[in-house]
C-alpha cells in the first residue's frame, strides 16, 4: 500500500510516479468540465437528444387515441413516401426557408448602415429592428393576420389609397406562404443584423486604411475586405436561419390556421409546412406514430442541408 | 421560430408536471382542488359561480375553472389524457363521447347520480342516452342547444325587408339575403361558412337528407337531398349574398355579424350571451326560427359534465360533475342566460334572462329537432367533411362531386369502427 508519506521517498522514480498524478489531475479536470456543462448538457440530453431516439422509435409504431402504441415496422414510412401532403409540405417548407434566407443580405445591409460612423440614434434603430425578435410570436402572428386582412387590413387600406386592389393575403392559397415569409423575415432580420454588426466591428481598421492607401474605393473595400472577413459570420447566420425556417410552425399556425373552431382557412392545404403537418397529424388527428415519421424525415432533411452547407463553406468562407 | 415553440412546450410540460405533483398527495380527507375545464368564455362566470356554490356545500373542495378556446380544447384535452394529466371534470360533447367512453377515459357516474338523488327523467331522454355507453352513464347533461336565425333589425329596416318569422322558407331567406346585400357598403345578406352544426347539417335535414345512416354504418352525403342541403349555402356565396370563404377566414362570421357587415347569421342558442353583452348590438339584434326547406328541422345537441377516470380525487370529481349538472347548478346557468339548461323546468329562466331576444324560437324548434350526427369516432370522418366541403365552398370542386367523394371517405372511416 502506498501512503502519501511514501511519495517523496520515491523521488528518484518521480517520472514514473508522476504519471498517475497527472492522470488523476486530468480526470479531475474532466469531472469539473462535465460539472460545468451539466446544467446545459443534461437539458440537451433530456429535451433534445433523448427525444430524437424516442421519435425514431415512435415512428415505427401506431398510437391509440389516448396513448399506448404497437410496433408496425416501416408502415409509416411506406405511407409517407406516397403521401402527396407530405411532398407538398416539404416543398412549401423549402420555399419558405428560401424566402426567409433572402432576409440575410437585408440584415447585412442594415448592419452596415447601423455601423455607419457618426450615425445619430444608432441605439434606437438597433432596438427597433431587434424588437420583433423578442416579441412573442403569438402576438406577432395575430397582429400580422389583422394587417393582412383582406377587408379591414391596414395593408389593403394603404394599397387602396394608391389605387391598388389588395388580396386576402393569408386566406388566398396563391399568396399565403409569401405573406407568412415576409413576417418570417421581419422576425429574424433584427437578430441577424446584430450578429452581422458584431462581425463588422471585428474587422481590423488597418485593413481598410491599407486598402485606402492602395487606392481602393468603398465598393472595392466592401467586396475585397468586408465580405471575405464577414464570411464566417454569414455562414453562421445562414445555417441558423435555414434551420429555424425549416422548422417554422408558429407563424404558420397563427396566420394560416383556423380562425375559429369550425372554419378552416382555405389557404392552409396548399401552404402548410412540414412541422404544421406534423402538429396536425400528432395532436389533431392523434396519429402520433405517423407524425413521428414526418418529424424524422424533417430531421434528415435538415441534417442533409446542414451537411451540404458545411461542405460548401470551404469554397466561400475565409477564416482569418 | 419553430425552435422557440418547442422550448415553450418543454417548459410548459415541466410546469404542468410540477403542478400535477403539487396538486396531488392530499388524497381523500384533506383539502382538495379540482380542475374544471370548459371552452366557452361567455359561460365562464356562470361556471365559476357553480364552483363557488359547490365549495359552500363542500368547504374542503375548491374547484378551479380552466378556460380553453374551443379551437384548441379537444387537441389539448386529448394530449392531456394521453399524458395522464387531464382536468378532473370537463365538458364533453356528443361527437366525442363515443371515443372517450369506449377508451376508459371517463368514470361511470351512476353511483354518484344515485347518491345525489338525481332523477335522470328530469333531462331530455335523447341527451341522457347520448351520454350512456354500454348501459352506464358517463356524463350527465348540462345544457342543450338548437340553431336559430339571428338577424340585424337595423339592416332589415334600412333595406325595407320584413323581419324573418316562423313562416319563412328557403326562398324567403334567399330573396331577403339578396335585398340586404350592398356591395358598395361591403354589406352582405347572410354569412354562409362551411360550418356543419350551425349551417349545413340543418339544411341537409330540412331537405330530407341524412349525414350518417340510422345504424351508423353508411354515409348519406351522396344522397341527392343531402347535396341539396349543401348547395343551399354554396349558392348563397355564388350569388354574392354571402362573403366568400376567404373573407370569412380573414374575419369570423360572428364578427362580421356583430359589426353589421352581415344581416343574417345562423347561430346557436349559446350565442345569446355574447350578443347581449355586445354594446354595439344593443337594440339591433333578434332571432327567429330557421326557415324551412321541404320540412322543418334543426340540429339539437347538448353538452355533459364528465369526470376523468384517472383523476387524483375520483370521488370528488364524479360528485362535482353530477353537481354541475344538477338542479341548483342548472338554475344558476339558466339565470346567467348562458345556455339552455338541460334540467326540466329551467328553460323558461333562460328565455327570460335576455328579454330583448325572442329566445323562445330556440325552444319552439325542439319538436322538429334532429340529433347532431355522430358515430363512435366522429372526428375521423368529420375531418374529411371539413376538408372536402371547404373545396366545394371555395368553388374549387363541384358540390355534388365533393359530396360523392366525401361519402366514400366517410364510409371507409365508418367501416373501421366496430
Amino acid at each position: 500500500m502506498t501512503t502519501l508519506e511514501e511519495v517523496p521517498v520515491a523521488a528518484p522514480q518521480r517520472a514514473v510516479a508522476g504519471r498517475p498524478v497527472r492522470r488523476r489531475l486530468r480526470r479531475r479536470e474532466w469531472l469539473w468540465g462535465l460539472a460545468f456543462i451539466a446544467p446545459n448538457g443534461l437539458g440537451l440530453l433530456a429535451f433534445y437528444i433523448w427525444p430524437v431516439f424516442q421519435t425514431l422509435y415512435y415512428s415505427f409504431t401506431e398510437w391509440g387515441a389516448f396513448g399506448g402504441h404497437t410496433w408496425v415496422g416501416a408502415e409509416n414510412y411506406v405511407k409517407l413516401l406516397s403521401d402527396p401532403e407530405v411532398v407538398k409540405a416539404l416543398k412549401n417548407t423549402l420555399l419558405y426557408a428560401g424566402l426567409v434566407l433572402l432576409g440575410v443580405p437585408v440584415s447585412l445591409v442594415l448592419a452596415a448602415l447601423i455601423n455607419t460612423p457618426g450615425l445619430r440614434g444608432a441605439a434606437v434603430y438597433r432596438v427597433l429592428y431587434f424588437l420583433p425578435v423578442v416579441t412573442m410570436p403569438a402576438a406577432v402572428g395575430m397582429v400580422w393576420r389583422w394587417l393582412y386582412n383582406g377587408d379591414i387590413g391596414l395593408i389593403n387600406h394603404v394599397l387602396s389609397l394608391a389605387g391598388v386592389e389588395g388580396h386576402h393575403w393569408v386566406a388566398d392559397p396563391r399568396f399565403a406562404l409569401y405573406a407568412t415569409a415576409v413576417v418570417g423575415i421581419w422576425m429574424t432580420v433584427g437578430y441577424n443584423m446584430v450578429i452581422f454588426a458584431a462581425g463588422l466591428k471585428g474587422i481590423p481598421k488597418d485593413l481598410y486604411e491599407a486598402a485606402e492607401l492602395d487606392g481602393a474605393g468603398p465598393i472595392r473595400q466592401f467586396f475585397g475586405i468586408t465580405l471575405p472577413m464577414l464570411s464566417p459570420t454569414a455562414f453562421f447566420v445562414t445555417v441558423l436561419t435555414s434551420i429555424g425556417a425549416l422548422q417554422v410552425f408558429d407563424v404558420i399556425y397563427l396566420m394560416l390556421g383556423s380562425n375559429s373552431a369550425a372554419l378552416r382557412n382555405p389557404a392552409i392545404d396548399e401552404n402548410q409546412t412540414i412541422v404544421f403537418l406534423f402538429f396536425e397529424r400528432a395532436f389533431v388527428d392523434n396519429d402520433k406514430g405517423y407524425a413521428a415519421a414526418i418529424a424524422f424525415v424533417l430531421l434528415l432533411v435538415i441534417l442533409l442541408l446542414t451537411i451540404v452547407q458545411f461542405r460548401a463553406q470551404k469554397r466561400w468562407v475565409h477564416y482569418a | 421560430m419553430g425552435n422557440r415553440w418547442w422550448k415553450a412546450v418543454a417548459v410548459a410540460a415541466v410546469a404542468v408536471s410540477g403542478a400535477a405533483c403539487g396538486g396531488g398527495g392530499a388524497g381523500d380527507g384533506g383539502p382538495v382542488t379540482l380542475t374544471y375545464a370548459i371552452w366557452d368564455k361567455d359561460q365562464q362566470s356562470a361556471m365559476e359561480k357553480i364552483a363557488q356554490e359547490y365549495t359552500k356545500a363542500h368547504p374542503d373542495v375548491t374547484v378551479k375553472v380552466q378556460l380553453t378556446a374551443n379551437k384548441e380544447y379537444w387537441t389539448k384535452l386529448q394530449t392531456a389524457v394521453t399524458g395522464g394529466s387531464a382536468p378532473d371534470v370537463f365538458w364533453m360533447n356528443g361527437p366525442r363521447i363515443g371515443l372517450y367512453a369506449s377508451q376508459g377515459v371517463l368514470q361511470p357516474l351512476d353511483e354518484q347520480i344515485a347518491a345525489a338523488g338525481v332523477d335522470t327523467a328530469a333531462y331530455p331522454k335523447s341527451l341522457v342516452d347520448l351520454y350512456t355507453f354500454e348501459g352506464k352513464k358517463y356524463g350527465l347533461p348540462k345544457d342543450y342547444d338548437t340553431i336559430g336565425l339571428w338577424y340585424n333589425k337595423a339592416l332589415f329596416d334600412a333595406a325595407g325587408v320584413k323581419h324573418p318569422d316562423a313562416s319563412w322558407t328557403w326562398d324567403d331567406l334567399k330573396a331577403a339575403a339578396a335585398k340586404l346585400t350592398d356591395p358598395a357598403k361591403g354589406q352582405y345578406g347572410i354569412a354562409a361558412p362551411a360550418d356543419s352544426q350551425a349551417n349545413y347539417y340543418n339544411t341537409i335535414f330540412q331537405a330530407g337528407g341524412t349525414v350518417i345512416s340510422a345504424d351508423g354504418r353508411k354515409s348519406g352525403f351522396d344522397d341527392p337531398a343531402t347535396i341539396e342541403g349543401l348547395k343551399f349555402w354554396v349558392d348563397l356565396i355564388k350569388s354574392g349574398s354571402s362573403p366568400t370563404v376567404q373573407q370569412m377566414s380573414d374575419t369570423e362570421p360572428t364578427q362580421l355579424f356583430s359589426s353589421g357587415k352581415v344581416a343574417m347569421y345562423y347561430g346557436g342558442s349559446w350565442e345569446a350571451n355574447g350578443f347581449a353583452k355586445n354594446a354595439d348590438l344593443t337594440g339591433k339584434v333578434d332571432v327567429a326560427p330557421l326557415p324551412k326547406g321541404k320540412k322543418e328541422a334543426v340540429v339539437i345537441h347538448g353538452l355533459a359534465n364528465v369526470a376523468y377516470a384517472k383523476s387524483k380525487h375520483p370521488k370528488q370529481a364524479a360528485d362535482f360533475a353530477v353537481f354541475a349538472s344538477g338542479k341548483q347548478a342548472q338554475q344558476i346557468q339558466a339565470e346567467a342566460g348562458a345556455v339552455i339548461s338541460a334540467y326540466q323546468g329551467t328553460q323558461d329562466t333562460w328565455v327570460k334572462a335576455h328579454p330583448q331576444f325572442q329566445l323562445q324560437a330556440f325552444i319552439d324548434q325542439v319538436p322538429d329537432s334532429v340529433p347532431l350526427p355522430r358515430s363512435k369516432n366522429t372526428s375521423a370522418w368529420a375531418k374529411h367533411a371539413e376538408d372536402l366541403l371547404l373545396k366545394a365552398w371555395t368553388g374549387e370542386k363541384d358540390v355534388a362531386d365533393a359530396a360523392r367523394e366525401l361519402a366514400k371517405a366517410v364510409d371507409e372511416e365508418l367501416g373501421k369502427e366496430k
